[in-house]
């Protein structure tokens, strides 16, 4: 039922290892072209086994340069890499440069990595509404290790918790009392801490305020953050990078945490397509539809509440029917 | 206007083959497709002909603009036009910017660069340009 033979033709020759239909259809994906719900159903139950690992962090702490080492390593490893690397798009022109593929410095023949540039187009959070389904795409193409590099981040920019199975926060020394304030937030999703250029002075203070701070308490099933200095140049600590990454897949699997979190991660996906879409026709009902129009009228009339308008329009999701 | 309410943006590629380390062109041709609301995949300086196409396939990009100042540009353009049609991607258009005599650049053109740029080229003629390239080859 499910063979290879009954399988869209682009999404067979993306589980051949055709680099050019992953990369169409990752674009698929991205535009929201007819053809990518085909792909996604077709592929999705193969996927769902492969680390997804998030590398967060604010702008400018080196999250492409570790990503280029990363890579590196899992290539010694003998392990294939796909790598999605997310930038912001401008508000407004919708534009944008991507430029993580500067940093990154993979031999043009090595056929185990695969790296794709991303523009968030619109979406706040730190990543982009394909990105989910771009690291699922890579997984069937039959890479090992997908790891997505988020935009810059802030404090509240944790959707890539939605996506990875392991997310590494990445901090410089001297980012100080921010380190305090992170502490709701992009501190709360950290399943490993990087202190990435721990070359410079501060390193250490910068370290024991985050062993500190982990310290304070274990998240869902026991684990608690390990914090890894690295730096890149010269290059240092990547081995145990990857290593405390590795440990905190382990111990998913160990414990039976990962089906909690892709439940969660599942649950979150759902309500955000279904977000999208039904936003998408209100916006739409609003401006064309006589009856929606008129509920707008009311309220821009002042005759009822923005509040009242909404609980009217939701309410046959919200009880369920 | 929304985002989903546009046409899906456009993606470039932006390179710069040979070993010339000046990519201030690049950086401002990159800048000027943004505004126009591209998605420019900026890579950078040094990339081999190898390198361009392979970023040119896994970004998916409908147009590669390479930028070489180094004096080069007959030897890696048409390398990188061979490349591409060895990987059955002949059909990406690929335009250029740099300094390229005229007798280059009319022998390029025939090799299938589709458009090149010399100093004193206005952006809105590159951009202009690279959305007509990058529109009929989709």
């Amino acid at each position: 039922m499910t063979g290879p033979a009954r399988l869209p033709a682009s999404a067979r020759a993306i589980l051949e290892g055709d680099r050019r239909a992953l990369a169409r259809a990752i674009s698929e994906a991205e535009d929201d072209r007819p053809g990518a719900a085909a792909v996604a159903r077709a592929l999705y139950a193969r996927t769902g086994k492969v680390p997804i690992v998030g590398i967060t962090g604010p702008l400018g702490v080196g999250k492409s340069s570790l990503i280029n080492l990363l890579v590196n390593r899992l290539r010694e490893l003998d392990r294939t890499v796909g790598i999605i690397a997310v930038d912001p798009s401008s508000p407004y022109t919708g534009g944008s440069v991507l430029g993580d593929r500067i940093r990154f410095e993979r031999s043009a023949t090595d056929a185990g990595v695969f790296f794709r540039s991303m523009a968030s187009r619109g979406e706040a959070g730190g990543v982009a509404a394909a990105t989910r389904e771009a690291a699922r795409l890579m997984e069937a193409a039959g890479f090992d290790v997908i790891l997505v590099e988020t935009v810059g981040s802030g404090q509240v920019d944790v959707a890539i918790r939605n996506i990875a199975t392991s997310s590494v926060v990445v901090l410089v020394p001297h980012l100080g009392d921010e380190v305090q304030t992170l502490k709701a937030g992009l501190f709360e999703i950290a399943d490993v801490f990087c202190v990435n250029k721990a070359d410079l002075p501060g390193a250490d203070l910068a370290r024991r305020d985050l062993r500190e701070l982990v310290g304070l308490g274990a998240r869902a099933g026991g684990w608690s953050a390990p914090v890894v200095a690295t730096s890149t140049q010269p290059p240092s600590g990547i081995e145990e990078l990857w290593n405390a990454v590795d440990a905190h897949e382990q111990f998913l699997d160990k414990t039976g945490q990962r089906e909690v979190d892709e439940r969660r991660r599942l649950s979150v996906e759902i309500v955000e397509r279904v977000r999208g879409e039904v936003g998408r026709a209100l916006s739409q009902r609003l401006e064309h539809d006589p009856e929606l129009k008129g509920l707008l009228d009311r309220v821009v009339a002042r005759s009822i509440d923005p509040r009242t308008a909404a609980d009217r329009l939701a309410r046959p999701v919200a009880r369920g029917r | 206007m929304p985002l989903h309410e546009k046409d899906a943006p456009i993606r470039v590629l932006i390179a710069k083959p040979g070993l010339d380390g000046h990519d201030r062109g690049a950086k401002v041709v990159a800048r000027a497709l943004r505004d126009a609301g591209m998605e420019v995949i900026y890579a950078g300086l040094r990339q081999t002909p190898e390198e361009i196409v392979r970023a040119a396939l896994e970004e998916d990009v409908d147009l590669i603009g390479l930028s070489i100042l180094s004096g080069a540009h007959m030897a890696l353009f048409p390398k990188v036009l061979q490349l591409l049609k060895r990987e059955h991607a002949g059909d990406i258009p690929v335009f250029a910017g740099g300094i390229i005599p005229d007798e280059d650049a009319r022998r390029l053109r025939k090799a299938g660069i589709r458009a090149i740029f010399g100093p004193g080229s206005s952006l809105e003629e590159i951009v202009s340009t690279a959305r007509k390239l990058a529109r009929t080859a989709q």
